[in-house]
């Protein structure tokens, strides 16, 4: 799939993009983009000027109609040509997806039996048993068992994810594989409504609706068609007056130069390769609103394990107690962690390796393990000689010493601050009634994260990290990574909080989450990115849904959301800015056989009237296709203040839109003038 | 010494535009201050006997419906004087009831403070008539246009409590406003001779022996609110040409200053209103550019003389002095006609038919655009609404929706912004080849050449800005240009003012949006480029064509 989403000019796409350009000159296609619609009236117009040269009396200019035909028509063609080949993107994706969806046979649980149904038999609500081998037939939830899912015909990614039943991962997706072990799923999707199916339908643009810039943009373009329109018009009969006879043809060539073809054409490709853009990044946008909303994001708000931090703590340093020594501290530790898979119970033992300490494990061998609970808060060892290792938050541990008589070292408590404040968490570590000292556990910042947020802040976005952990440790990583604020100890509610208060001071919010805890405030997000790993109501309250599940890339929405308004406002300054030079074309040579002193107007010194009139038609047309590159892949974006960001793309579509014409009407009429 | 006496008239208006503006935003900021003390008891008076004492802030429908009512009434009065003028009393020189399509046109001309006279006010209008029906438009037009302008400059900047209310702000208007600055101005206008009399036309004999009717009459405190009004209907046809109406290059800097000041002070107003008085000066330093360039095209080549003229060898160091007064030469003529036209005032003090091809382009433009300062309070709002379009377009390439003033501007703002721009064009392009496609239309254009173009559009391009001034070559007395142009001026002023308070409706019920690193500044330099590239691309790309075929014809033509 992603190979095909790769390449732009892929044979098969343009060649598909070529016939579809054809089938939308129906009118009742054309009917819906204004700006272009009345460009094929007009091409329709001298079509029958060409057909019927007796009728209109027009035999005389019969090639000059022909070209001016030919050039509308090419007009019309290359704006259709840009959006079949921006929707055959997506549509080639969406076939791929199709493949995938075949008919699966589901296991349905009816009382007590089994009976083999069709997935597309399965009603919301019914039970089916999926095991190892076999496809699951709908979007569900894992009501029993636990099982390893290959998702990558969703996600890409081709490592497996364990899906069991109750808490944060129960979610599963329609087409996806069971890899090993046995679920059994309460389908939470009637057909057609599935998370697939949604997919396919948001990527094949059939579901497109115009997002609400574009709907305004649209009314402008179709206000200035109606002033041009009038303008044209109204010119015939007044220079009628001065014995100026304009033939329809050049009134009509007048009246398309004048249009904003260039971004009428473009625009709904430019709409459509927006959200393509998001897609190709992994990222489903529920609509083209939400990626519009990104780009006018003031605040984001972000969870500190796994988005700016890797959420595993590593064991960083050992800090003895009282009267111990880092040895002995390392020793216990590394014992009570001999048989932790936890991240951090590893990380203790690489420590050890780093600090070339010798484990010695003969004294653990035939030792009960004892697993980390909620409500002890600690993991350890019972030795076979009877003592116990413990380690874990230094609350628990210290309770636990003392309800065994054992003393409490007085630095105990000061060393266990001094890591919280640096950020860290403090594990303790005792053996029966004494404590030997800290791990000091650190969570790393994910590296590139401050020059991220040195970006944001550049592009007037505040970030807000979340985060459980206490003040101390929040401010640390708050610091370290560089974000405007921080939440510590943070709920749910406080998040909605947060993105409620930020709202009524005007401002637009993005959150990232999974949890069935974190729908609501997804939900009230302006912009709300769930990871796919996350639950069904998660993903149902979010506006995108992040298929790698990874939440930093809210991050690179933004910038695509900004990018896809730039490359509209571009192409539309571009658009305006060009009339300047198609003026100074054609104005002079409707006038010139009547009025020879119009001649002065006539600043690019172009051939003939007729030629100029051609040259300015055939860069009208041409600067569709010329801008089609632009319009998919978007104008070049690098974060930067918006005064700063605003006199570039002045300079380049503005003063830049002014000056291009005059350079492209005068070649073209170099060569055009050979001939007329 | 030209040039000098250009500049000084523009430093005045510089130094006033701080005051005034201020002035202007207690009167209307309605917050209590000292000029209450003066206005208050007055103004209580009035609220009293209309029955308006809560004098709640309206909603964007409530207030343009306030307008209108208002509009209506006072056009009902009017057209009963107009039509029975000859049987009322104040009519000594017995002139006679004005007829139904020139009183339809006249009255639709004063109320949208066009001033438009296909009538010469000497012989048309009685002393009743010029005092209850035009002066009393003066004040009342003036009013609404100022109402409105404030309406909308509340709507932008302030947060979810409605326009205002119409009647108030149309009563402070009047009183604390335009009476004691038209009081100010008749006393100087006296002062340098201006007349103000009830006397009937005297008759002189004079030293020939023939018998020659001097029309005399209030003409002072008419000048001082036709100016400071912009309203620009003159005492007499020849308006402010006229000796009497403005008999020296004194009382010409005076009229001059009237005119353009309330609507020069207007975009600092608007400043103070948004809090940002770099706001406010960057739209005034858009429209003072915009008025350079046209003042500069306009002397230099009312300056330059008449190549035609020239070539005679007729002396010309002056330059084209052809239906130019003597006594204020070039300088004086040329920024009269670029202020009358720029401040959509309409009054002139030379023939706007024999300026130069160029001069008269200069004229045209400036109503074509109506943004240049512009009249009471439209001007100002024109000039908004192509912030608010340069916002949508340019605002685009910064990465944002578009916002203006912490708004965002959406598909219901340029729905309406597109119903004004289009109309504009509309009801100047539609009519000016309507009059050379029908026989009725055509008959009156005197000029067959390119000319002949210009004097029609100049005509209907005059009705829609509301200016009100005239190629006087054209005669246009007649149904055709009475109805065509009231319908003009009609649409012109009432489409554009509805739409436009709309838009300050939908912005004023928004959420307003934080403003960040990110965002669009509007207050700036690159704003002021900004915003007379769209001026200019879109307001003036689109006469192009007809302008190209009117003066720009005539002039290489001429050369």
């Amino acid at each position: 799939m992603s190979n095909i989403r790769k390449s732009m000019f892929n044979g098969e796409i343009a060649k598909h993009a070529v016939k579809e350009s054809f089938i939308k000159l129906n009118p009742m296609f054309m009917i819906k983009n204004p700006v272009m619609f009345v460009v094929e009236v007009g091409t329709f117009v001298v079509l029958m000027m060409v057909l019927f040269p007796s009728y209109f009396a027009t035999e005389d200019q019969l090639g000059f109609n022909i070209s001016v035909f030919l050039i509308l028509l090419f007009t019309v063609l290359f704006a259709n040509f840009a959006e079949s080949l921006a929707e055959g993107r997506g549509k080639a994706q969406a076939d791929s997806l199709k493949k995938g969806k075949q008919e699966i046979k589901a296991n349905k649980r009816v009382g007590l039996e089994i009976k083999i149904v069709n997935s597309t038999e399965l009603r919301k609500g019914d039970v089916v048993i999926v095991s190892s081998g076999e496809m699951i037939p709908g979007d569900g939830e894992v009501i029993e068992g636990l099982a390893s899912v290959d998702e990558s015909a969703i996600t890409g990614e081709s490592a497996p994810v364990i899906k069991e039943a109750g808490g944060d991962f129960n979610s599963v997706t329609g087409g996806t594989r069971v890899v090993s072990d046995e679920i059994v799923v309460r389908i939470t999707a009637d057909p057609g409504e599935s998370f697939i199916d949604k997919m396919i339908s948001l990527v094949e643009g059939a579901q497109r609706q115009k997002t609400p810039n574009e709907i305004a943009l649209n009314t402008l373009l179709t206000c200035l068609t109606l002033i041009f329109l009038i303008v044209v018009v109204t010119l015939a009969p007044i220079a009628k007056h001065f014995e100026i006879d304009l033939p329809i043809p050049v009134l009509i060539s007048l009246l398309v130069c004048l249009i904003p073809t260039t971004i009428g054409g473009l625009l709904s490709a430019i709409g459509i390769a927006g959200m393509d853009r998001v897609t190709q990044f992994n990222v489903l946008a529920m609509s083209g609103k939400a990626v519009e909303a990104s780009g006018d994001i003031n605040t984001m708000i972000l969870d500190k394990t796994g988005t700016i931090t890797f959420g595993n703590r590593m064991a960083s340093e050992f800090i003895p107690v009282g009267k111990m020594s880092k040895k002995e501290l390392g020793y216990w530790a590394s014992i009570s962690s001999l048989k932790d898979e936890t991240p951090e119970g590893r990380s203790v033992l690489e420590l050890m390796r780093k600090l070339d300490y010798t484990i010695e494990d003969t004294i653990a061998t035939g030792g009960e393990f004892v697993e980390f609970k909620a409500q002890t808060r600690m993991s350890g060892i019972d030795l076979k000689d009877g003592r116990h290792v413990r380690k874990g938050a230094v609350d628990s541990v210290r309770k636990w010493v003392e309800s065994q008589g054992g003393l409490i070292p007085a630095d105990l408590e000061d060393k266990a601050n001094v890591i919280a404040s640096d950020g860290g968490t403090p594990l303790a570590v005792a053996v029966d009634g004494v404590i030997y000292g800290l791990i000091y556990l650190k969570d790393t910042v994910k590296p590139g994260m401050k020059e991220r947020f040195d970006q944001l802040r550049q592009m007037g976005i505040k970030t807000i990290m979340c985060t459980g952990d206490n003040p101390l440790t929040a401010a640390t990583i708050a610091r370290e990574a560089g974000v405007d604020s921080f939440i510590a100890e943070s709920t749910p509610e406080d998040k909605i909080e947060v993105i409620r208060r930020e709202q009524s001071e005007g401002k637009l919010v993005a959150m990232t989450g999974d949890g069935t805890n974190d729908a609501p405030a997804l939900a009230q997000a302006d912009v709300g990115l769930a990871m796919n790993s996350g639950t069904t109501a998660a993903k149902e309250a979010a506006n995108m849904v992040d298929l790698d599940s990874d939440p930093s890339k809210i991050i690179e929405v933004v910038a695509i959301g900004k990018q896809l308004l730039m490359t509209r406002g571009a192409l539309t300054t571009f658009s305006i800015a060009n009339d300047v030079a198609k003026y100074f074309a054609i104005i002079p040579a409707m006038f010139m056989v009547a009025i020879p002193e119009m001649n002065v107007l006539n600043v690019m010194g172009l051939g003939s009237p007729l030629s100029a009139i051609l040259s300015a038609l055939i860069f009208n047309a041409v600067i569709i296709p010329l801008l089609i590159p632009l319009a998919m892949k978007g104008v070049k974006y690098k974060p930067m203040g918006a005064s700063k960001l605003l006199s570039r793309n002045l300079i380049i579509y503005g003063v830049g839109g002014v000056i291009a014409p005059f350079i492209g009407i005068k070649a073209i009429d170099l060569i055009v003038h050979l001939w007329i | 010494m030209e040039l000098l006496q250009m500049g000084i008239v523009i430093v005045v208006l510089l130094l006033l535009v701080k005051p005034v503006g201020t002035y202007m935003f207690h009167v209307f900021s309605n917050e209590p201050n000292r000029t209450d003390k003066v206005f208050g008891s007055t103004e209580n008076v009035i609220f009293k006997i209309i029955g308006l004492r809560n004098r709640d802030s309206m909603n964007w429908k409530k207030y343009v419906l306030s307008f209108i009512a208002t509009n209506a009434v006072l056009i009902a009065i009017s057209y009963l004087l107009l039509r029975f003028q000859g049987m009322l009393p104040g009519n000594p020189s017995g002139i006679e009831n004005m007829e139904a399509s020139l009183a339809l046109n006249t009255i639709i001309s004063f109320m949208t403070n066009t001033n438009l006279q296909h009538y010469s006010g000497e012989s048309g209008l009685t002393y009743l008539t010029q005092m209850a029906f035009v002066t009393m438009m003066m004040f009342t037009s003036a009013a609404s246009g100022a109402a409105i302008a404030v309406a909308f400059i509340r709507g932008i900047t302030r947060r979810g409590e409605g326009l205002g209310n119409f009647f108030q702000d149309f009563t402070k208007a009047i009183i604390r406003i335009f009476l004691p600055l038209a009081l100010i101005v008749t006393i100087a206008l006296v002062g340098l001779k201006v007349p103000q009399t009830f006397d009937p036309t005297a008759t002189v004999r004079t030293l020939e022996g023939v018998e020659q009717q001097i029309t005399m009459g209030p003409i002072a405190s008419l000048e001082a609110i036709k100016h400071l009004g912009t309203n620009g209907g003159g005492f007499f046809g020849a308006n402010s040409s006229h000796p009497f109406e403005n008999p020296s290059p004194l009382t010409n800097v005076i009229e001059i200053l009237s005119m353009w000041l309330l609507a020069a002070s207007l975009p600092y107003m608007f400043g103070l209103f948004a809090k940002n008085k770099k706001q406010g000066w960057v739209i005034f330093s858009s429209m003072m550019i915009l008025f350079l360039i046209f003042l500069s095209i306009s002397y230099s080549s009312e300056k330059a003389g008449n190549p035609a003229i020239n070539s005679l060898g007729i002396e010309s160091s002056q330059g084209s002095m052809e239906g130019k007064e003597v006594r204020f030469g070039i300088a004086q003529s040329a920024l009269f006609s670029t202020v009358t036209t720029a401040a959509t005032t309409g009054s002139v003090n030379n023939m706007h038919d024999t300026l130069t091809p160029l001069g008269g382009l200069a004229a045209l433009s400036e109503m074509m655009l109506n943004v240049v300062f512009g009249g009471k309070g439209v001007g100002l709002v024109n000039m908004l609404m192509y912030a608010i379009l340069g916002v949508f377009i340019c605002g685009l390439m910064v990465g944002r929706t578009p916002e203006f003033l912490g708004r965002k501007i959406e598909a219901r703002e340029m729905k309406l912004i597109a119903l004004v721009i289009l109309v504009h064009p509309f009801i100047i392009l539609v009519p000016t080849a309507l009059s050379f496609m029908t026989a009725s239309g055509y008959d009156s254009i005197s000029n067959p050449g390119f000319h002949g173009l210009t004097q029609s559009l100049y005509e209907y391009t005059s009705s829609a800005a509301n200016n009100g001034s005239g190629f006087e070559g054209l005669a246009d007395n007649n149904v055709f240009w009475n109805v065509s142009t009231g319908l003009v001026m009609f649409f012109g002023r009432y489409m554009s003012i509805i739409a436009m308070l709309a838009v300050a409706g939908s912005l004023n019920a928004k959420k307003p949006v934080a403003e960040t690193i990110g965002t669009f500044r509007t207050d700036n330099k690159l704003f002021i480029g900004i915003l007379i590239g769209v001026v200019l691309l879109i307001g003036a790309l689109t006469f192009l064509p007809v302008i190209v075929l009117g003066p720009v014809a005539e002039f290489l033509t001429l050369h």
